[in-house]
Protein backbone atom coordinates (compact mmCIF):
# COMPACT_ATOMS: atom_id res chain seq x y z
CA UNK A 1 0.00 0.00 0.00
CA UNK A 2 1.36 3.10 -0.97
CA UNK A 3 1.88 6.12 1.41
CA UNK A 4 -0.80 8.37 -0.18
CA UNK A 5 -3.40 5.30 0.49
CA UNK A 6 -2.20 4.54 3.88
CA UNK A 7 -2.75 8.64 4.69
CA UNK A 8 -6.23 8.05 3.39
CA UNK A 9 -6.95 5.20 5.26
CA UNK A 10 -5.87 6.71 8.44
CA UNK A 11 -7.70 9.82 8.31
CA UNK A 12 -11.01 8.17 7.69
CA UNK A 13 -10.57 5.93 10.25
CA UNK A 14 -9.40 8.84 12.80
CA UNK A 15 -12.29 10.89 11.83
CA UNK A 16 -14.82 8.00 12.10
CA UNK A 17 -12.72 7.07 15.68
CA UNK A 18 -13.28 11.08 17.07
CA UNK A 19 -17.02 10.63 15.81
CA UNK A 20 -17.76 7.62 17.74
CA UNK A 21 -15.58 9.01 20.45
CA UNK A 22 -18.21 12.22 20.50
CA UNK A 23 -21.09 9.12 20.59
CA UNK A 24 -19.44 7.16 23.68
CA UNK A 25 -19.72 10.81 25.50
CA UNK A 26 -23.33 11.85 24.13
CA UNK A 27 -24.63 7.96 25.31
CA UNK A 28 -21.88 7.54 28.85
CA UNK A 29 -23.83 11.02 29.88
CA UNK A 30 -27.21 10.16 28.99
CA UNK A 31 -26.93 6.60 30.55
CA UNK A 32 -25.50 8.36 33.52
CA UNK A 33 -28.14 11.43 34.12
CA UNK A 34 -31.07 9.14 32.95
CA UNK A 35 -30.39 5.43 33.92
CA UNK A 36 -33.31 5.18 36.16
CA UNK A 37 -35.49 6.37 32.78
CA UNK A 38 -33.88 4.41 30.32
CA UNK A 39 -33.75 1.23 32.59
CA UNK A 40 -37.89 1.65 32.77
CA UNK A 41 -38.22 1.80 28.86
CA UNK A 42 -36.28 -1.60 28.68
CA UNK A 43 -37.99 -3.18 30.95
CA UNK A 44 -34.91 -3.46 33.14
CA UNK A 45 -36.25 -2.41 36.24
CA UNK A 46 -33.65 -2.36 39.31
CA UNK A 47 -30.76 -2.49 36.59
CA UNK A 48 -30.05 1.68 36.69
CA UNK A 49 -27.26 1.46 38.82
CA UNK A 50 -25.72 -1.19 36.14
CA UNK A 51 -26.62 0.87 33.23
CA UNK A 52 -24.91 4.45 35.71
CA UNK A 53 -21.90 2.05 35.53
CA UNK A 54 -21.96 1.36 31.82
CA UNK A 55 -22.42 5.30 31.32
CA UNK A 56 -18.86 5.78 33.14
CA UNK A 57 -17.51 3.49 31.06
CA UNK A 58 -18.91 4.86 27.50
CA UNK A 59 -17.32 8.28 28.91
CA UNK A 60 -13.80 7.13 30.21
CA UNK A 61 -13.57 5.37 26.77
CA UNK A 62 -14.63 8.39 24.59
CA UNK A 63 -12.17 10.47 26.56
CA UNK A 64 -9.58 7.70 26.06
CA UNK A 65 -10.71 8.26 22.15
CA UNK A 66 -9.85 12.07 21.88
CA UNK A 67 -6.42 11.44 24.34
CA UNK A 68 -5.01 9.20 21.69
CA UNK A 69 -6.29 10.89 18.70
CA UNK A 70 -3.14 9.72 16.52
CA UNK A 71 -3.91 6.31 16.87
CA UNK A 72 -6.85 5.33 19.31
CA UNK A 73 -6.82 1.86 18.35
CA UNK A 74 -6.67 0.41 21.73
CA UNK A 75 -9.61 2.86 23.08
CA UNK A 76 -11.65 1.55 19.85
CA UNK A 77 -10.97 -2.27 20.57
CA UNK A 78 -12.08 -1.44 23.86
CA UNK A 79 -15.69 -0.05 22.47
CA UNK A 80 -15.91 -3.05 20.83
CA UNK A 81 -15.48 -5.02 24.15
CA UNK A 82 -17.85 -2.81 25.72
CA UNK A 83 -20.56 -3.71 22.63
CA UNK A 84 -19.78 -7.08 23.51
CA UNK A 85 -21.00 -6.40 27.10
CA UNK A 86 -23.89 -4.23 25.77
CA UNK A 87 -25.23 -6.71 23.56
CA UNK A 88 -25.10 -9.95 26.26
CA UNK A 89 -26.96 -7.32 28.60
CA UNK A 90 -29.46 -6.82 26.83
CA UNK A 91 -30.01 -10.60 25.43
CA UNK A 92 -30.08 -11.77 29.11
CA UNK A 93 -32.98 -9.51 29.33
CA UNK A 94 -35.04 -10.63 26.60
CA UNK A 95 -36.96 -13.30 27.94
CA UNK A 96 -39.45 -12.81 30.15
CA UNK A 97 -39.39 -8.92 29.39
CA UNK A 98 -42.43 -7.16 28.56
CA UNK A 99 -40.49 -4.20 26.71
CA UNK A 100 -39.27 -7.02 24.16
CA UNK A 101 -39.88 -4.03 21.67
CA UNK A 102 -37.70 -1.38 23.59
CA UNK A 103 -34.89 -4.40 23.89
CA UNK A 104 -34.97 -5.67 20.13
CA UNK A 105 -34.62 -1.58 19.25
CA UNK A 106 -31.78 -1.30 21.77
CA UNK A 107 -30.10 -4.01 20.24
CA UNK A 108 -30.41 -3.34 16.37
CA UNK A 109 -28.65 0.22 17.35
CA UNK A 110 -25.77 -1.68 19.45
CA UNK A 111 -25.42 -4.13 16.05
CA UNK A 112 -25.14 -1.15 13.96
CA UNK A 113 -22.65 0.54 16.27
CA UNK A 114 -20.80 -2.25 16.83
CA UNK A 115 -20.09 -2.48 13.01
CA UNK A 116 -19.22 0.73 12.96
CA UNK A 117 -16.30 -0.04 16.07
CA UNK A 118 -15.16 -3.04 14.17
CA UNK A 119 -14.16 -1.66 11.19
CA UNK A 120 -13.12 1.24 12.67
CA UNK A 121 -10.61 -0.45 15.11
CA UNK A 122 -9.07 -2.72 12.47
CA UNK A 123 -8.50 -0.01 10.05
CA UNK A 124 -6.51 1.49 13.04
CA UNK A 125 -4.52 -1.61 13.73
CA UNK A 126 -3.73 -2.02 10.17
CA UNK A 127 -2.36 1.53 10.09
CA UNK A 128 -0.10 0.63 12.88
CA UNK A 129 1.21 -2.36 11.40
CA UNK A 130 1.60 -0.75 8.07
CA UNK A 131 5.31 1.22 7.89
CA UNK A 132 5.01 4.72 8.65
CA UNK A 133 5.95 7.16 5.40
CA UNK A 134 9.79 7.65 5.87
CA UNK A 135 10.54 11.14 7.93
CA UNK A 136 12.00 13.58 5.26
CA UNK A 137 14.88 15.02 6.64
CA UNK A 138 15.48 19.18 6.39
CA UNK A 139 18.82 18.87 8.73
CA UNK A 140 20.52 20.66 6.07
CA UNK A 141 17.91 23.31 5.08
CA UNK A 142 20.03 26.16 7.66
CA UNK A 143 18.21 29.40 5.87
CA UNK A 144 20.79 31.97 6.96
CA UNK A 145 23.99 32.86 4.87
CA UNK A 146 26.02 30.83 7.37
CA UNK A 147 26.16 28.35 10.45
CA UNK A 148 23.98 29.56 12.50
CA UNK A 149 27.05 30.16 15.26
CA UNK A 150 28.70 32.11 12.39
CA UNK A 151 25.13 34.31 12.17
CA UNK A 152 24.40 34.76 15.39
CA UNK A 153 23.95 38.22 15.99
CA UNK A 154 24.60 38.85 13.11
CA UNK A 155 21.46 41.12 12.71
CA UNK A 156 22.34 43.03 15.87
CA UNK A 157 25.22 45.73 14.01
CA UNK A 158 22.58 46.78 11.92
CA UNK A 159 19.31 46.56 13.57
CA UNK A 160 17.75 49.78 16.13
CA UNK A 161 15.16 47.65 18.57
CA UNK A 162 12.00 50.12 18.20
CA UNK A 163 11.44 52.07 21.35
CA UNK A 164 7.60 50.28 21.77
CA UNK A 165 9.30 46.40 22.13
CA UNK A 166 11.86 47.29 24.33
CA UNK A 167 11.77 46.22 27.67
CA UNK A 168 13.09 48.54 30.19
CA UNK A 169 16.82 47.81 31.60
CA UNK A 170 15.94 47.67 35.31
CA UNK A 171 12.74 45.60 34.28
CA UNK A 172 14.84 42.58 32.45
CA UNK A 173 15.57 39.54 34.19
CA UNK A 174 18.99 39.19 33.51
CA UNK A 175 22.11 42.27 33.52
CA UNK A 176 23.48 43.07 30.37
CA UNK B 1 -10.36 33.44 -12.86
CA UNK B 2 -9.43 30.38 -10.70
CA UNK B 3 -9.57 31.19 -7.15
CA UNK B 4 -9.76 28.87 -4.32
CA UNK B 5 -12.57 29.81 -2.32
CA UNK B 6 -14.03 28.89 1.20
CA UNK B 7 -17.41 26.63 1.00
CA UNK B 8 -17.58 26.04 4.83
CA UNK B 9 -15.71 23.81 7.53
CA UNK B 10 -13.15 21.46 5.45
CA UNK B 11 -14.55 22.16 2.26
CA UNK B 12 -12.12 24.68 -0.45
CA UNK B 13 -12.39 24.08 -3.49
CA UNK B 14 -10.77 25.86 -6.75
CA UNK B 15 -13.48 27.56 -8.56
CA UNK B 16 -14.07 29.95 -11.46
CA UNK B 17 -15.38 33.61 -10.39
CA UNK B 18 -15.37 36.54 -11.55
CA UNK B 19 -11.85 38.79 -12.21
CA UNK B 20 -11.12 41.71 -9.72
CA UNK B 21 -11.16 45.16 -11.02
CA UNK B 22 -10.68 48.53 -10.22
CA UNK B 23 -12.64 49.84 -7.33
CA UNK B 24 -11.26 52.99 -6.09
CA UNK B 25 -8.33 55.46 -7.47
CA UNK B 26 -5.70 54.04 -4.98
CA UNK B 27 -6.42 50.11 -5.56
CA UNK B 28 -4.43 48.29 -8.55
CA UNK B 29 -4.75 44.88 -9.60
CA UNK B 30 -2.08 42.24 -9.80
CA UNK B 31 -1.84 38.57 -11.65
CA UNK B 32 -0.93 36.48 -8.77
CA UNK B 33 3.04 34.49 -9.58
CA UNK B 34 3.05 32.51 -6.21
CA UNK B 35 0.91 32.52 -3.05
CA UNK B 36 1.02 30.04 0.26
CA UNK B 37 -1.06 28.57 2.48
CA UNK B 38 -0.46 29.82 5.96
CA UNK B 39 -1.03 27.87 9.24
CA UNK B 40 -3.67 30.73 10.17
CA UNK B 41 -5.48 29.52 6.64
CA UNK B 42 -5.77 26.26 8.67
CA UNK B 43 -7.79 27.72 11.28
CA UNK B 44 -10.42 29.43 8.75
CA UNK B 45 -10.24 25.28 6.80
CA UNK B 46 -10.53 23.87 10.55
CA UNK B 47 -13.98 26.24 11.12
CA UNK B 48 -12.57 27.93 13.89
CA UNK B 49 -12.16 31.67 12.80
CA UNK B 50 -16.03 33.58 12.93
CA UNK B 51 -17.16 35.67 10.04
CA UNK B 52 -16.22 33.45 7.12
CA UNK B 53 -19.44 33.24 4.57
CA UNK B 54 -19.60 30.52 1.87
CA UNK B 55 -18.17 32.22 -1.53
CA UNK B 56 -14.91 33.86 0.18
CA UNK B 57 -11.43 33.74 -1.37
CA UNK B 58 -9.17 32.87 0.70
CA UNK B 59 -5.31 33.32 1.00
CA UNK B 60 -3.31 36.29 2.23
CA UNK B 61 0.23 35.65 1.17
CA UNK B 62 0.46 36.57 -2.37
CA UNK B 63 2.75 38.33 -4.61
CA UNK B 64 2.59 39.15 -8.27
CA UNK B 65 3.12 41.33 -11.89
CA UNK B 66 0.88 44.48 -11.56
CA UNK B 67 -1.27 44.67 -14.47
CA UNK B 68 -3.45 47.74 -13.55
CA UNK B 69 -2.89 50.82 -11.60
CA UNK B 70 -5.90 53.25 -9.90
CA UNK B 71 -4.93 56.94 -10.60
CA UNK B 72 -4.10 57.78 -7.39
CA UNK B 73 -1.48 55.35 -7.48
CA UNK B 74 2.13 56.67 -7.73
CA UNK B 75 4.61 54.45 -6.92
CA UNK B 76 3.64 51.73 -9.45
CA UNK B 77 3.68 50.79 -12.80
CA UNK B 78 1.91 48.07 -14.95
CA UNK B 79 4.84 44.90 -14.90
CA UNK B 80 6.28 45.83 -11.50
CA UNK B 81 6.69 42.85 -9.72
CA UNK B 82 5.36 43.35 -5.93
CA UNK B 83 4.97 41.38 -2.82
CA UNK B 84 1.58 42.22 -0.77
CA UNK B 85 1.51 42.13 2.63
CA UNK B 86 -1.26 40.49 4.33
CA UNK B 87 -2.29 43.49 6.33
CA UNK B 88 -4.10 46.11 4.72
CA UNK B 89 -3.07 49.16 6.01
CA UNK B 90 -3.96 53.18 4.76
CA UNK B 91 -0.40 54.60 6.00
CA UNK B 92 -2.24 58.13 7.11
CA UNK B 93 -4.15 57.26 10.16
CA UNK B 94 -2.84 57.74 13.69
CA UNK B 95 -1.73 53.85 14.20
CA UNK B 96 0.02 53.81 10.83
CA UNK B 97 1.85 56.91 11.44
CA UNK B 98 3.74 55.11 14.29
CA UNK B 99 3.78 52.10 12.31
CA UNK B 100 1.01 50.12 14.19
CA UNK B 101 0.07 48.91 10.59
CA UNK B 102 -2.13 45.53 11.76
CA UNK B 103 -4.27 47.86 13.58
CA UNK B 104 -5.04 50.50 10.84
CA UNK B 105 -7.93 52.31 11.68
CA UNK B 106 -9.14 52.92 8.48
CA UNK B 107 -9.09 49.80 6.20
CA UNK B 108 -11.48 47.48 7.84
CA UNK B 109 -14.81 47.88 6.07
CA UNK B 110 -16.67 46.16 8.28
CA UNK B 111 -15.00 47.84 11.31
CA UNK B 112 -18.83 47.30 13.28
CA UNK B 113 -18.54 44.37 13.19
CA UNK B 114 -14.90 43.72 14.63
CA UNK B 115 -15.47 46.23 17.02
CA UNK B 116 -18.31 44.33 18.70
CA UNK B 117 -16.36 41.28 18.79
CA UNK B 118 -12.84 42.99 19.70
CA UNK B 119 -13.90 46.48 20.79
CA UNK B 120 -12.49 48.78 18.62
CA UNK B 121 -11.54 47.45 14.82
CA UNK B 122 -8.52 46.45 13.80
CA UNK B 123 -6.85 46.45 9.96
CA UNK B 124 -8.29 44.91 7.15
CA UNK B 125 -6.48 41.35 6.22
CA UNK B 126 -7.03 39.84 2.72
CA UNK B 127 -8.74 36.29 2.73
CA UNK B 128 -9.27 36.29 5.92
CA UNK B 129 -12.98 36.75 6.84
CA UNK B 130 -15.65 39.26 7.22
CA UNK B 131 -14.03 40.51 10.57
CA UNK B 132 -11.41 41.94 8.77
CA UNK B 133 -13.23 43.61 6.00
CA UNK B 134 -14.11 41.09 3.47
CA UNK B 135 -11.60 41.51 1.33
CA UNK B 136 -11.27 38.60 -1.26
CA UNK B 137 -8.13 36.68 -1.00
CA UNK B 138 -4.72 36.05 -2.54
CA UNK B 139 -5.29 32.19 -3.46
CA UNK B 140 -6.17 33.06 -6.75
CA UNK B 141 -5.04 34.35 -10.54
CA UNK B 142 -5.84 37.70 -9.69
CA UNK B 143 -6.04 39.91 -6.80
CA UNK B 144 -7.29 43.75 -6.24
CA UNK B 145 -5.19 45.52 -3.81
CA UNK B 146 -6.61 48.17 -2.10
CA UNK B 147 -4.41 50.95 -0.86
CA UNK B 148 -1.54 49.86 -3.47
CA UNK B 149 0.00 52.85 -2.92
CA UNK B 150 1.27 51.52 0.31
CA UNK B 151 1.55 48.26 1.23
CA UNK B 152 3.37 46.36 -2.12
CA UNK B 153 6.79 45.95 -1.65
CA UNK B 154 8.36 46.71 -5.44
CA UNK B 155 11.00 43.23 -5.77
CA UNK B 156 14.30 44.34 -7.73
CA UNK B 157 15.95 42.48 -10.33
CA UNK B 158 17.41 39.10 -9.24
CA UNK B 159 15.31 38.08 -6.78
CA UNK B 160 12.87 34.80 -7.42
CA UNK B 161 9.43 34.18 -6.19
CA UNK B 162 10.78 31.82 -3.88
CA UNK B 163 12.93 34.00 -2.10
CA UNK B 164 11.06 37.24 -1.17
CA UNK B 165 7.08 35.43 -1.29
CA UNK B 166 7.50 35.29 2.08
CA UNK B 167 7.50 38.66 3.05
CA UNK B 168 4.16 38.72 2.60
CA UNK B 169 3.65 37.54 6.34
CA UNK B 170 5.54 34.73 7.75
CA UNK B 171 9.35 36.05 7.59
CA UNK B 172 8.06 39.70 8.83
CA UNK B 173 6.08 36.99 11.10
CA UNK B 174 8.74 35.44 12.58
CA UNK B 175 11.00 38.52 12.58
CA UNK B 176 8.53 40.32 14.88
CA UNK B 177 7.92 37.35 17.11
CA UNK B 178 11.60 38.25 18.38
CA UNK B 179 11.77 41.42 17.62
CA UNK B 180 9.23 42.59 20.18
CA UNK B 181 10.89 39.58 22.54
CA UNK B 182 13.50 41.87 22.98
CA UNK B 183 16.32 39.63 22.71
CA UNK B 184 18.99 40.30 24.69
CA UNK B 185 22.82 38.06 23.89
CA UNK B 186 22.49 35.95 27.58
CA UNK B 187 19.15 35.21 26.32
CA UNK B 188 17.90 31.85 26.23
CA UNK B 189 14.42 32.06 24.23
CA UNK B 190 11.71 29.29 23.50
CA UNK B 191 9.83 28.96 20.70
CA UNK B 192 6.48 27.01 21.21
CA UNK B 193 5.92 25.47 16.66
CA UNK B 194 8.16 24.54 14.36
CA UNK B 195 5.46 25.48 11.82
CA UNK B 196 6.95 28.03 8.71
CA UNK B 197 6.42 31.05 11.63
CA UNK B 198 8.29 29.25 14.22
CA UNK B 199 11.62 28.70 11.86
CA UNK B 200 11.71 32.33 10.70
CA UNK B 201 11.40 33.02 14.73
CA UNK B 202 13.94 30.56 15.05
CA UNK B 203 16.66 32.27 12.71
CA UNK B 204 15.29 35.25 13.45
CA UNK B 205 15.89 35.03 17.42
CA UNK B 206 19.37 33.80 16.11
CA UNK B 207 20.40 37.14 14.39
CA UNK B 208 19.52 38.66 16.77
CA UNK B 209 21.81 37.44 18.87
CA UNK B 210 20.07 34.99 21.65
CA UNK B 211 22.82 32.73 23.11
CA UNK B 212 20.38 30.03 23.38
CA UNK B 213 17.26 29.04 21.30
CA UNK B 214 14.78 25.97 21.75
CA UNK B 215 12.09 24.90 19.57
CA UNK B 216 9.54 22.51 20.61
CA UNK B 217 7.27 20.49 18.49
CA UNK B 218 6.51 16.75 17.89
CA UNK B 219 6.54 16.31 14.27
CA UNK B 220 10.88 14.82 13.85
CA UNK B 221 11.14 16.82 10.24
CA UNK B 222 10.38 20.26 11.40
CA UNK B 223 12.43 19.63 14.44
CA UNK B 224 15.44 18.87 12.20
CA UNK B 225 14.64 22.17 10.06
CA UNK B 226 14.66 24.19 13.64
CA UNK B 227 17.78 22.12 14.27
CA UNK B 228 19.52 23.19 11.38
CA UNK B 229 18.59 26.44 11.79
CA UNK B 230 20.67 26.76 15.24
CA UNK B 231 17.87 25.61 17.90
CA UNK B 232 18.03 22.74 20.22
CA UNK B 233 14.74 21.01 20.21
CA UNK B 234 12.47 19.32 22.59
CA UNK B 235 9.90 16.69 21.21
CA UNK B 236 6.89 17.37 23.65
CA UNK B 237 5.58 13.52 22.91
CA UNK B 238 8.80 11.95 24.20
CA UNK B 239 9.98 14.75 26.96
CA UNK B 240 8.84 17.14 29.25
CA UNK B 241 8.90 20.75 28.13
CA UNK B 242 8.92 22.15 31.29
CA UNK B 243 11.66 20.05 33.16
CA UNK B 244 13.94 20.08 29.96
CA UNK B 245 13.37 24.27 29.80
CA UNK B 246 14.26 24.39 32.99
CA UNK B 247 17.43 22.01 32.83
CA UNK B 248 18.15 23.97 29.90
CA UNK B 249 18.65 27.27 31.66
CA UNK B 250 19.83 26.18 35.18
CA UNK B 251 16.35 25.71 36.51
CA UNK B 252 15.53 29.37 35.69
CA UNK B 253 13.38 29.22 32.85
CA UNK B 254 14.19 31.09 29.35
CA UNK B 255 13.95 34.68 29.28
CA UNK B 256 12.48 34.45 26.49
CA UNK B 257 8.92 32.69 25.10
CA UNK B 258 7.57 32.69 21.90
CA UNK B 259 4.17 31.20 20.74
CA UNK B 260 4.01 30.61 17.29
CA UNK B 261 1.47 27.41 17.51
CA UNK B 262 -1.89 30.02 18.88
CA UNK B 263 -5.48 28.64 18.83
CA UNK B 264 -5.33 25.02 17.68
CA UNK B 265 -2.43 23.50 20.15
CA UNK B 266 -2.29 19.67 19.99
CA UNK B 267 -4.87 17.87 21.90
CA UNK B 268 -2.83 15.43 23.77
CA UNK B 269 -2.90 12.72 26.85
CA UNK B 270 0.57 14.06 27.89
CA UNK B 271 -1.90 17.76 27.84
CA UNK B 272 -4.83 16.64 30.13
CA UNK B 273 -5.95 20.24 30.03
CA UNK B 274 -5.79 20.24 25.79
CA UNK B 275 -8.35 17.91 26.17
CA UNK B 276 -10.59 19.20 28.35
CA UNK B 277 -9.97 22.58 25.94
CA UNK B 278 -11.08 20.17 23.14
CA UNK B 279 -14.56 19.18 24.53
CA UNK B 280 -14.83 22.76 25.73
CA UNK B 281 -14.65 23.57 21.86
CA UNK B 282 -16.53 21.15 20.54
CA UNK B 283 -19.86 22.04 23.14
CA UNK B 284 -19.03 26.23 22.28
CA UNK B 285 -17.77 27.01 25.57
CA UNK B 286 -14.08 28.20 24.72
CA UNK B 287 -12.85 29.27 21.50
CA UNK B 288 -9.58 28.47 21.20
CA UNK B 289 -7.15 25.65 22.27
CA UNK B 290 -4.09 27.75 25.09
CA UNK B 291 -2.00 25.41 25.70
CA UNK B 292 0.87 27.01 24.76
CA UNK B 293 0.24 30.14 26.87
CA UNK B 294 -0.33 28.19 29.74
CA UNK B 295 2.92 26.54 29.40
CA UNK B 296 5.04 29.88 28.70
CA UNK B 297 3.53 31.89 31.43
CA UNK B 298 3.96 28.80 33.86
CA UNK B 299 8.15 28.33 32.61
CA UNK B 300 8.76 31.92 31.68
CA UNK B 301 11.87 33.11 33.98
CA UNK B 302 10.10 36.12 35.93
CA UNK B 303 10.82 39.26 34.34
CA UNK B 304 10.73 37.54 31.33
CA UNK B 305 8.90 38.13 28.00
CA UNK B 306 6.02 36.09 26.42
CA UNK B 307 5.70 36.93 22.31
CA UNK B 308 2.57 35.37 20.80
CA UNK B 309 2.51 35.92 17.03
CA UNK B 310 0.33 32.72 17.54
CA UNK B 311 -3.32 33.46 16.29
CA UNK B 312 -5.69 33.23 18.56
CA UNK B 313 -9.41 34.18 17.92
CA UNK B 314 -12.02 34.80 20.80
CA UNK B 315 -12.21 33.42 24.48
CA UNK B 316 -9.65 31.25 26.22
CA UNK B 317 -9.98 29.56 29.47
CA UNK B 318 -8.03 28.85 32.82
CA UNK B 319 -5.14 31.20 31.81
CA UNK B 320 -2.83 31.20 35.38
CA UNK B 321 -3.01 34.98 34.99
CA UNK B 322 -1.65 35.08 38.73
CA UNK B 323 1.39 33.47 37.60
CA UNK B 324 1.36 35.84 34.80
CA UNK B 325 1.33 38.78 37.46
CA UNK B 326 3.36 37.81 39.96
CA UNK B 327 6.28 37.38 38.00
CA UNK B 328 5.86 40.74 36.22
CA UNK B 329 5.66 38.93 32.88
CA UNK B 330 5.47 41.38 29.90
CA UNK B 331 3.44 40.37 26.74
CA UNK B 332 3.84 41.47 23.25
CA UNK B 333 1.26 40.16 20.60
CA UNK B 334 -1.10 41.24 17.66
CA UNK B 335 -0.65 40.31 13.99
CA UNK B 336 1.98 41.12 12.14
CA UNK B 337 3.15 45.06 10.97
CA UNK B 338 4.34 43.66 8.35
CA UNK B 339 5.37 47.17 6.13
CA UNK B 340 7.13 48.40 9.33
CA UNK B 341 9.72 45.19 8.49
CA UNK B 342 9.95 44.21 5.08
CA UNK B 343 12.52 46.78 3.31
CA UNK B 344 14.58 45.79 6.22
CA UNK B 345 14.48 42.03 5.67
CA UNK B 346 14.25 42.41 1.66
CA UNK B 347 17.78 43.99 2.06
CA UNK B 348 18.43 41.08 4.22
CA UNK B 349 17.33 38.71 1.76
CA UNK B 350 19.59 40.31 -0.45
CA UNK B 351 22.77 40.46 1.73
CA UNK B 352 22.43 36.65 1.90
CA UNK B 353 22.25 37.11 5.59
CA UNK B 354 18.71 35.06 5.40
CA UNK B 355 17.73 32.60 2.76
CA UNK B 356 13.54 31.66 3.35
CA UNK B 357 13.82 29.57 0.25
CA UNK B 358 14.69 26.61 2.87
CA UNK B 359 11.18 26.20 4.43
CA UNK B 360 9.38 25.59 1.22
CA UNK B 361 8.56 21.82 0.93
CA UNK B 362 5.90 21.90 -1.98
CA UNK B 363 5.13 23.94 -4.87
CA UNK B 364 1.76 22.82 -6.76
CA UNK B 365 -0.63 24.27 -8.71
CA UNK B 366 -3.69 26.51 -7.57
CA UNK B 367 -5.95 23.29 -9.07
CA UNK B 368 -4.11 21.44 -6.20
CA UNK B 369 -4.67 23.55 -3.57
CA UNK B 370 -7.57 22.19 -1.43
CA UNK B 371 -5.73 18.94 -1.30
CA UNK B 372 -2.37 20.80 0.06
CA UNK B 373 -4.86 22.17 2.75
CA UNK B 374 -5.30 18.90 3.88
CA UNK B 375 -1.68 17.80 3.23
CA UNK B 376 -0.72 20.62 5.52
CA UNK B 377 -2.92 20.33 7.89
CA UNK B 378 -2.11 16.77 9.10
CA UNK B 379 1.93 17.49 7.94
CA UNK B 380 1.70 14.67 5.63
CA UNK B 381 4.64 14.01 3.32
CA UNK B 382 7.14 16.08 5.36
CA UNK B 383 5.04 19.16 4.46
CA UNK B 384 5.81 22.28 5.78
CA UNK B 385 5.26 24.99 3.37
CA UNK B 386 3.36 25.13 0.71
CA UNK B 387 3.19 27.19 -2.58
CA UNK B 388 0.64 27.67 -4.86
CA UNK B 389 1.75 28.70 -8.49
CA UNK B 390 -1.82 30.34 -10.26
CA UNK B 391 0.32 29.59 -13.47
CA UNK B 392 1.32 25.78 -13.17
CA UNK B 393 -1.09 23.24 -14.27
Amino acid sequence: MDHQKRNNLENGARRRAMQLGWFSVALGVTELLFARRLARWMGMRGQAGLLRFYGVREIATGIGIFATQDNPSAFMWGRVGGDMIDIATLAANVSGNPRKAAIALALANVGGVTAMDVMTARQLSLVKELAAPPVRDYSDRVGLGGTPDSMRGAARSDFQQPRDMQTPPGMRPTMH
Amino acid sequence: MRALVYHGKHDIRCDNVPDPTLEHPRDAIIRVTSTCICGSDLHLFDGFMMGMKDGDIVGHEPMGEVIEVGSEVRNLKVGDRVVVPFTIQCGECDQCKVGNFSVCERTNRNAGMAAKMFGHATAGLFGYSHLTGGYAGGQAEYLRVPYADVGPVKIPEGLSDEQVVFLSDILPTGWQAAVQADIQPTDTVAIWGAGPVGQFAVRSAILLGARQVICIDREPERLSMAAAGGATTINFEQESVIDRLNELTGNKGPEKCIDCVGLEAHVGMKHPDSIVDRAKQAIMAETDRPHVLREMIYVCRPGGVLSIPGVYGGLVDKIPFGALMNKGLTVRTGQTHVPRWTADLLRRIQQGQIDPTFVITHTVGLEQGPEMYKVFRDKQDGCVKVVLKPGMH
